[in-house]
């Protein structure tokens, strides 16, 4: 027999009972549109977080309190002090650490900021005059942080765009001042529109000295975190190793086990990403595959009942010519083309949402948040529908190829 | 050699009940045999032994010298493909399918493609004279046109015989001596081998020869003295 004609024949079988057809698919269009779903957005969000590290160049390294998490028990270590401006000071010293471009030190904080009657809660960033470059930011008015800012613990503060329009509208905003935890800052400059730069939003801080953040703002000494920049890509390790030293001489740490700083490299950030989402796309789509064994079951029982009903026509196939392997494939087939079916409309399905969560997203998060259509995942979709209805299929496929002819004939 | 060769056939089932005992016939290719015998008396059994549909218990069964064990599964599925055709009292058409696609069924089991295949079917359909209703649904077709699409599939793959079961068991005189115009038209002019299962008498007489089961027994094997023809009319 002809594989079209195998295939037509089936097709035939599938639409004399349309609606059962389309009951029976719903369990594999529901697991097929969640793995499309999953995949997605997983991608999305990882295309947005990686464009976010990328943001920071890959030749920055970020040094943060606390040894580096592996649980959530060790996220608390991330608020110690163990980075203050002794630190810096040791790493800024180029007989430690070689290759190194600078240092820029962070303080944040999220504050309210007056101006008027104008109230905003914002991001307060304290860094050193070396941000610029770490943010690749410039001033669009007035001017960014300066030495001497840094040194005076003046109070002066640099608007992000969005920060500048919500307070002073289109009004000129350099000269005037600002109130943060009721002490008054001197606008000195805007910064030109930069959007997110790894977990920073540009837009929406107001960057100050990190001496006057520490001072009036945080109260305290110590650093949230330290931006280094390497002077080139390849010396990144050697760097990092360096940094890794200094540190722990500093501390007399001589387990690197102990440490109570780590430094983390885009690569590393980057990897640590693709893991996270890698995990969370593996854990969604096993609970989509449990609809996918359900519907798969669902697949089963319809088609044993199916093979049941037709006895009769099995019979006179049979007797008409048509041998076990033609009736095994005649079954099979049905239960796969069901299947198959199923997945292209959880694929399309799964795609529209994707498209429609993507829109929605960009709208809630205020950032581009890319759709992409999932070819590998659809594919893997099409496999899979497709592995369901063979696998389930089979039982029934074979239960038909074994009839007699004779005891199907008879069957009323 | 004789195309069908019977030899204490037995066919037995499970629970002990004998459909069939210790028969044993002959028949020639060319033939038009009628085997006849009240309900339940194991003609229909016979006849599914003769078409390798079911095995017998015991005894012996050569189509065309050769036995039922000699052939591999699908030799047979090829054999009732090729060599056998099959007419069901209960018609057995597939439903909403066309009288077309019916007929051109065992072409698509036999691997001929679907223009050779129509073709086929075509002239199947023209000899039982249904040319005019090739694309109608089966299910609106009468009885006596049903049995007719059957018989157009029975003969579409040009048989050496013909099996029909009872073939005017559902239909109405009329229809029923169509159908027999038909079967004994395949035979004088077609040649082809044909046995006919019926219950009734002046049925089985339009065949050359009676073989009479009765309580799964070869009764009598007798030469049809004075042969019915279907063309002069059913009833006498």
């Amino acid at each position: 027999m002809r594989l079209s004609d195998r295939i037509k024949a089936s097709y035939r079988g599938l639409r004399t009972n349309m609606s059962r057809t389309m009951l029976t698919i719903l369990g594999i269009v529901i697991g097929i549109t969640a793995i499309i779903i999953v995949v997605s957005i997983g991608q999305g969000a990882q295309d947005l977080i990686l464009s976010q590290i990328q943001g920071l160049g890959s030749r920055t390294i970020i040094i943060e309190p606390g040894r580096e998490p592996h649980g959530p028990a060790d996220f608390s270590e991330m608020y110690t002090d163990s980075l203050k401006q002794r630190e810096l000071d040791a790493l800024m010293n180029s007989a430690n650490v070689q290759g190194l471009e600078y240092v820029a030190p962070m303080v944040i904080q999220v504050v309210p900021v007056n101006y008027e009657n104008e109230i905003s809660r914002t991001n307060i960033l304290g860094s050193s005059v070396e941000i610029a470059n770490v943010l690749d930011i410039y001033a669009d008015d007035g001017d960014l942080l300066r030495e001497d800012d840094i040194r005076n613990h003046t109070s002066v503060a640099v608007l992000g765009s969005e920060v500048k329009i919500k307070l002073f509208g289109e009004s000129d905003a350099v000269g005037e001042r600002i109130k943060m935890n009721g002490r008054s800052y001197m606008v000195i400059g805007t910064i030109h529109p930069k959007g997110q730069v790894g977990f920073l939003d540009v837009d929406h801080m107001v960057l100050i000295p990190y001496t006057t953040a520490q001072q009036y703002i945080t109260g305290t000494s110590h650093f949230g975190a330290l931006f280094a920049r390497a002077i080139d890509e390849d010396s990144v390790p050697r760097v990092v190793r360096d940094i890794e030293l200094t540190l722990r001489e500093l501390h007399g740490i001589d387990d690197p086990d102990k440490d109570d700083f780590h430094a983390t490299t885009q690569a590393d950030a980057m990897e640590t990403v693709g893991v996270i989402t890698g995990a969370l796309t593996a854990l969604l789509s096993s609970v989509a595959a449990i609809s996918l064994v359900v519907g798969g079951i669902g697949i089963m029982n319809i088609m044993l009942v199916s093979v049941a009903e037709r006895t009769r026509e099995i019979g006179l196939r049979k007797a008409l010519g048509a041998t076990n392997t033609d009736i095994l494939a005649h079954f099979l087939l049905e239960s796969v083309i069901l299947t198959v079916f199923g997945g292209i409309i959880g694929i399309l399905m799964g795609s529209l949402l994707s498209f429609l969560a993507s829109l929605v997203l960009t709208k809630v998060l205020g950032r581009a948040w890319s759709f992409t259509f999932p070819i590998s995942a659809a594919l893997l979709g099409l496999g899979v529908s497709a592995s369901v209805g063979l696998i389930f299929g089979i039982y029934p496929a074979k239960k038909a190829s074994r009839k007699s002819p004779i005891e199907a004939l008879r069957y009323e | 050699m004789a195309l069908i060769e019977a030899r204490n056939i037995v066919k037995a089932y499970p629970d002990g009940t004998r459909a069939l005992s210790d028969v044993s016939f002959d028949i020639q290719e060319g033939e038009f045999v009628a085997i006849m015998g009240p309900s339940g008396s194991g003609k229909s059994t016979l006849l599914h032994v003769l078409g390798f549909l079911d095995g017998q218990t015991s005894g012996t069964y050569r189509y065309n010298g050769k036995s039922g064990d000699q052939y591999e599964p699908d030799e047979i599925a090829k054999l009732r493909n090729q060599k056998m055709g099959f007419v069901f009292q209960s018609f057995n058409l597939l439903p909403r399918t066309d009288v077309l696609e019916n007929v051109a069924l065992p072409l698509v089991y036999a691997g001929i493609g679907k223009k050779e295949r129509e073709k086929m079917a075509l002239k199947a359909i023209r000899l039982v004279g249904l040319s005019s209703r090739i694309h109608h649904d089966c299910s609106v077709l009468s009885g006596g046109e049903k049995q007719r699409v059957a018989i157009a599939r029975a003969l579409v793959n040009t048989p050496d015989i013909i099996f029909a079961d009872e073939p005017t068991g559902n239909l109405d005189s009329a229809s029923g001596r169509v159908v027999l115009e038909f079967l004994q038209k395949l035979h004088s002019e077609h040649g082809h081998t044909i046995i006919l299962i019926t219950h009734e008498q002046s049925t089985a007489e339009h065949a050359e020869r009676i073989l009479s089961v009765r309580d799964g027994q070869l009764e009598s094997d007798v030469k049809v003295e004075h042969r019915r023809f279907a063309k002069e009319g059913y009833e006498k």
